[in-house]
């Protein structure tokens, strides 16, 4: 009855005008709720979405809105939400390998300063990581939130039935290239799946803290020093010797090579574990191990990092995001059980999970060792035309194993070409 | 008010071109004189004058790149109309029942999505367990053909990781993916000329080849101008399969990198806008010179179609 005599009413027209005033009045009386909005990509989504209830238990006025696009796509987004300074997320995630690109630029909030002031939490991370996310100019542009400390997977079925032990692989570089020829002979597996990742990890030989892989202390070109010859002759001696697939990672005929059991060993972050227990080699279980690199080397590959854009809407809640997923303890630990992401914490290296036994790895222990190399890894900084120099010294690489260019005329052009990209 | 209605209602493509098409244009000019970090935002651009074009234009990458976009427009381009006229000849003259289904079937790589060609086609070449070298490995082993093949069933093309194989596999992809649009272009053109010549031929005697030869063709030129120019200007803007089938990652990459691509690594993967918007307009320049010279060389004349 009341609603009959309600609609039955005489509505005038102020009364329509202050009804959307009326309805909104009892949310007025709510604490606003804005979403904070992460902008990231697979699988480092994952971990975002694994906290998302307790953050949005937590934080129930600004409930977490994830925007996930693919790795390629959601970098260069980034990069034009900071070009254009509209539409811009309130958490980025960042890989590694743009960390360089996006800190010579000023779109991004250094979190040493205030509000974030960053620097008393510093101690609590890995000092190479927290190098790798700073800019030139010594501001804290991404808080690392995972690290892939350097191992060497490899296949003890297949060394023990060419007669090899692990020290045999870890001792030299050159005792692992005659080990590889060895493991040929007598199990016709390659040494590895491309000569290209040799040449990317002895590039990192001898790197001492503070210095960068392509450029130097003061941003001078490095490329086509000693450690670069050094790096390509090795490369192309395993070429020339047979040893690898010409596979390079992540393509198909690389993950065919690991499903079909023709590759021996793998230099990569340790988080490559988790990807051949769950789709590259899952029934290759109990048979890969994990060592250190060979020669005594310890470098990481790659790392996710969160960053907050200058104009983010929402930074208090951006930043106590970045704090719950790289400083809590709990939420570092869940991102190794839900995607392998080695944790950045430090606190988190002490968690008896560090000291289970990993099944895919015969029960090798092999977190005690990843967490060695994790502490052990010289801080290395990031450059903004890395990924530039990147490519050319892989096309000049290209030009000495594929068409037989000789290696300081190809080493000297790839010098040339990089000063020359980068004269601004 | 009334006045101005008309205007409202065209100004919804206005804003759009003028939005969505005329200010990436203008804004890509003004960078293209700009040396410009992209995540300090617009405020960052810088006046460098004509040193973007200088840089660009010579670099040895962008050299290489316009090398590679000519061989693949000569080897990919040339063949879809030397292949497509003569086939839009036959099937005009010939085939009568299933026309439709059969130049259906040859337009339909036109219209698939690139991604989609390059991700079979990718599989296809692959090294190890590619159709096409499965299929090469088994003729290697049949007794004539084995002896005449100048292969080596355990050493089978690289056709995607070795430079020597990439140009020509990409070559073969951005020919069957065109191929049915010129086939079309050339049958719907023969389909306007006059049979009554064409009779008048057949009543000479002349056989097929001539009246294609002697007749269809030289009418045909103005179709052929115009597919010509589509492809002149496809081929030199041409990214998506050789982007997609040679993994930009690989060294190998630099095989396959046209000019198109290489602006895109210059702009997205060096974070050179300015160099990037330079060459774009210079390959814009090099497009038009060439409509240009094409209009010259086949422009003239006229015909039915």
């Amino acid at each position: 009855m009341a609603p009959a005599r309600f609609f039955s009413m005489p509505v005038s027209r102020r009364t329509l005008l202050a009804a959307p005033l009326a309805l909104s009045l009892p949310a007025a009386a709510q604490p606003a709720v804005a979403p904070l909005t992460v902008a990231s990509f697979p699988d480092l989504d994952r971990a975002a979405k694994a906290a998302q209830a307790a953050w949005d238990r937590a934080h129930p006025e600004a409930p977490l809105r994830l925007v996930s696009r693919n790795y390629a796509d959601h970098h260069n987004a980034m990069s034009a939400v900071l070009a254009t300074g509209s539409g811009q997320p309130d958490v980025m995630a960042l890989d590694l390998r743009f960390i360089g690109k996006f800190a010579s630029g000023g779109g991004l909030e250094d979190l040493l300063g205030a509000p974030y002031d960053a620097g008393p939490l510093l101690g609590a991370l890995p000092r190479f990581a927290v190098t790798q996310g700073r800019s030139p100019q010594g501001a804290l542009i991404a808080m690392p939130a995972d690290i892939g400390p350097g191992t060497l997977l490899y296949r003890l079925d297949l060394l023990e039935r060419a007669g090899l032990r692990e020290a045999d692989l870890t001792g030299s570089w050159p005792g692992y290239i005659e080990a590889g020829r060895q493991l040929q002979r007598a199990t016709g597996a390659a040494l590895l799946t491309d000569a290209a990742e040799l040449r990317d990890i002895l590039l990192r030989v001898g790197l001492a803290d503070g210095e960068g892989i392509y450029f130097g202390r003061g941003g001078e070109v490095l490329v086509g020093n000693e450690r670069f010859q050094r790096a390509f002759e090795l490369g192309l001696a395993v070429r020339r010797a047979g040893l690898d697939l010409k596979a390079p990672s992540w393509g198909n005929e690389w993950g065919a090579a690991f499903r079909q059991g023709r590759v021996a060993t793998q230099m990569m972050g340790c988080w490559l574990a988790g990807h051949l227990k769950n789709w590259l080699a899952p029934a290759q279980a109990g048979l890969w191990r994990s060592a250190p690199l060979p020669g005594g080397l310890v470098a990481s590959y790659g790392g996710s990092f969160y960053a907050i854009p200058k104009h983010a809407p929402n930074k208090a809640a951006a930043w106590a995001f970045i704090r719950q997923m790289v400083f809590d303890r709990a939420t570092q630990l869940q991102g190794l059980r839900v995607l392998d992401a080695f944790p950045a914490l430090l606190a988190a290296h002490d968690d008896p999970v560090m000291d289970e036994p990993i099944a895919y790895l015969g029960g090798q222990r092999a977190r005690q060792l990843w967490r060695d190399i994790a502490h052990r890894v010289p801080a290395t900084p990031v450059h903004k035309h890395d990924a530039l120099a990147t490519a050319i010294v892989r096309s000049a690489f290209e030009d000495v194993v594929s068409q037989g260019r000789p290696i300081p005329e190809a080493l000297a052009e790839a010098r040339a070409l990089v000063i020359r990209r980068t004269r601004r | 008010m009334n006045r101005l209605t008309p205007y409202a209602f065209v100004a919804p493509f206005f804003i759009l071109f003028a939005v969505f098409g005329l200010f990436p244009l203008l804004f890509s000019l003004w960078l293209s004189f700009h040396q410009w970090e992209p995540s300090e935002g617009l405020a960052a651009l810088r006046w460098v004058g004509l040193e973007n074009y200088a840089m660009g234009l010579t670099d040895p990458w962008f050299i290489q790149g316009l090398g590679n976009t000519v061989w693949l427009a000569l080897a990919a381009g040339l063949p879809q109309h030397l292949v497509a006229l003569p086939m839009a000849f036959f099937i005009h003259r010939r085939v009568h029942q299933g026309r439709d289904l059969l130049v259906g079937a040859y337009f339909v790589p036109y219209i698939t999505s690139s991604v989609a060609i390059a991700l079979i086609f990718m599989t296809l070449y692959s090294k190890d367990y590619g159709l096409i070298n499965v299929a090469l490995a088994e003729l290697t082993r049949l007794p004539l053909v084995g002896a005449w093949l100048p292969l080596d069933a355990a050493h089978l093309p690289d056709w995607l990781g070795d430079s020597a194989w990439t140009k020509p596999a990409v070559a073969f992809v951005v020919f069957w993916r065109y191929l049915g649009w010129n086939l079309v272009l050339y049958l719907t053109a023969m389909q306007t000329l006059d049979d009554e010549i064409f009779q008048a031929a057949r009543l000479d005697g002349a056989p097929p080849w001539r009246q294609f030869w002697s007749i269809a063709l030289p009418q045909l030129r103005p179709m052929i101008f115009f597919a010509v120019t589509l492809t002149l200007i496809g081929s030199l803007q041409l990214f998506e399969e050789p982007f997609i089938l040679v993994d930009t990652e690989k060294g190998v990459a630099r095989s396959v990198m046209t000019a198109a691509i290489f602006m895109y690594q210059t702009a997205f993967n060096d974070g050179d806008f300015g160099t990037a918007s330079a060459l774009s307009w210079a390959l814009f320049a090099l497009i038009a010179a060439l409509a240009w010279l094409n209009a010259r060389l086949f422009g003239k004349g006229g015909g039915h179609a």
